[in-house]
């Protein structure tokens, strides 16, 4: 996130992204925001990128899905790992990438976004991946493409995060099978983040038991309590018997602002350490969607821990990326 | 609903098939071979013919759905299966199995996916029903049930348990 596009959490109305996003039929034609999708659909993103995950198992890792396809990285704010992963799933699908860093691109010298899309249409593109610091880029793109054209929205503003928020909810599956008995807390600057909007709308459509958010009053959005999570202020009480704990990556740049005290004193209270994690159960999954401030948002011994699995989120990101890719492609091409 | 489609003894024939491969085997000197069962149909032949051999390497299982060649028209097929081919492929014996040979382009799906693999040194082909109409080059080395039908009739497995054939006209 531009720490120069803030406070945006609080401006931004979800337009219609839910309805956008489906045909007809119901089925993903974009992928926006988890928001308004259904279980059915969440599940069948993570069945399917089940089946991707044998990819990479392959001596060669490749299935030709997406042959003779071209997708756009559309990348309006830096993010090395988001794009990194996107491109390798696209490249794992046999689709054509083109990586395009706006920031030092045209619409630095004035062009608008709406000139770069029309000009990437008329080379053939068949899918944007857009991340943008501006809450609603992908959805302002997503309606104005041309019909047989696909958008992933990979993180805008403070809005919506979906990619990393499935990436999240398939890590979840496949250590803990069943969401229904699960008690998840997500710690940390949920005021700005999109992850965290992402992963709440998810795992409330997949019926996890409980979703409580801990962080400092200056961290937390003002609608918290039409999110449908539960909120406290203190670490230890917050993370008694939890199964599934979600670190957020903490901004450097708002450190010391009037949101946060020092590092030093975060960590002291909303830090992750092995005396605190004790609070959890035996059992709870450590994840964190990188990179970590280590000594900051959590010590190296928990980062590192059994009970973390923050390198499994990676490589189920491509998977997911995948499966979001194919499945919005599909579909596309089915009515289309 | 083909009465005497469904009458017909699929583990018999089974049976025979397990013979044949079993002589096939001999024949081409292949002492453990890789059996690799086609999602879903494929896979509950493969099951029972990796039981009747006795086959010492675990049974792989593939889903083509990544490798079809009509994803454009008729996008993904979203109940696909993960893949699983438990040893190595390279320079090893396989065994494809698939329920209905028809057009080939299963086959031919298949065979990609296996050498994305590894290069295996030879694919034999067994299949539990040869209903012609090819549209690329493929023959099968094992035959269960050869069935001379109508284009516009469809023949499917259906099971695990009991295997049956049906057939429906589209």
């Amino acid at each position: 996130m531009s720490s120069s596009k803030q406070p945006a959490s609080t401006s931004f109305k979800a337009p219609d992204s839910s309805r956008l996003q489906l045909d007809e039929q119901g089925r993903l034609r974009h992928f926006l925001t988890t928001e308004g999708l259904s279980k059915d659909t969440l599940t069948e993103i993570m069945d399917v990128a089940e089946s991707f995950s044998s990819v990479g198992h392959q001596a060669v890792k490749k299935v030709p899905v997406l042959r003779g396809k071209t997708i756009v990285n559309l990348f309006f704010e830096n993010s090395t790992r988001t794009r990194t992963t996107f491109d390798l799933a696209a490249k794992r699908l046999s689709a054509d990438v083109i990586n395009l860093n706006i920031a030092t691109s045209a619409t630095s010298k004035g062009e608008s976004i709406l000139d770069t899309i029309r000009n990437l249409e008329a080379m053939h593109a068949d899918m944007f991946v857009v991340r943008h610091s501006d809450s609603g880029a992908a959805h302002f793109i997503a309606s104005n493409v041309e019909p047989h054209v696909s958008v992933i929205n990979a993180g805008d503003g403070s809005h919506a995060h979906p990619t990393q928020a499935m990436l999240d909810m398939f890590t979840i599956r496949r250590v803990k099978k069943d969401f229904s008995d699960l008690k998840v807390a997500i710690i940390g600057d949920i005021l700005h983040s999109r992850v965290a909007r992402s992963q709440i709308h998810a795992l409330n459509t997949l019926g996890v038991k409980e979703v409580r958010v801990i962080a400092p009053k200056t961290l937390l959005p003002s609608d918290t309590n039409s999110l449908g999570v539960h909120v406290y202020g203190d670490l230890r009480t917050g993370l008694d018997d939890v199964d599934v704990i979600i670190m957020l990556r903490l901004q450097r740049e708002r450190m010391g602002s009037a949101l946060l005290p020092s590092e030093h004193e975060y960590f002291e209270c909303f830090g992750l350490t092995e005396e605190k994690l004790a609070y959890a159960k035996p059992d709870v999954t450590v994840m964190h969607p990188g990179p970590i401030n280590r000594g900051v948002e959590m010590d190296a011994a928990v980062a590192d821990g059994a009970n973390s699995v923050i390198l499994q989120q990676v490589t189920n990101g491509i998977a997911i990326r995948m499966a979001v890719m194919t499945l919005t492609l599909g579909q596309n091409k089915a009515t289309g | 609903m083909d009465t005497e489609l469904s009458a017909i003894d699929i583990d018999a024939i089974i049976s025979t098939m397990a013979d044949e491969l079993a002589q096939e085997m001999k024949r081409k000197k292949i002492i453990e071979p890789l059996m690799i069962g086609v999602h879903t149909g494929g896979l509950w032949v493969a099951e029972k013919l990796h039981h009747k051999l006795g086959l010492s390497k675990p049974l792989g299982e593939i889903d083509i759905s990544f490798y079809r060649d009509d994803f454009s028209r008729i996008g993904l097929n979203p109940q696909v299966k993960p893949s699983k081919i438990p040893c190595e492929v390279e320079s090893e014996h396989i065994i494809l199995v698939d329920d209905v040979l028809y057009t080939g382009r299963t086959i031919r799906a298949a065979l990609n996916e296996i050498f994305d693999y590894g290069r295996p040194d030879s694919v034999t082909l067994a299949v539990l029903v040869d209903r012609g109409a090819r549209e690329l080059p493929l023959h099968a080395d094992i035959v269960g049930l050869k069935l001379d039908l109508l284009p516009e009739k469809q023949v499917k497995l259906t099971g695990p348990a009991p295997l049956a054939l049906e057939t429906n006209r589209n």
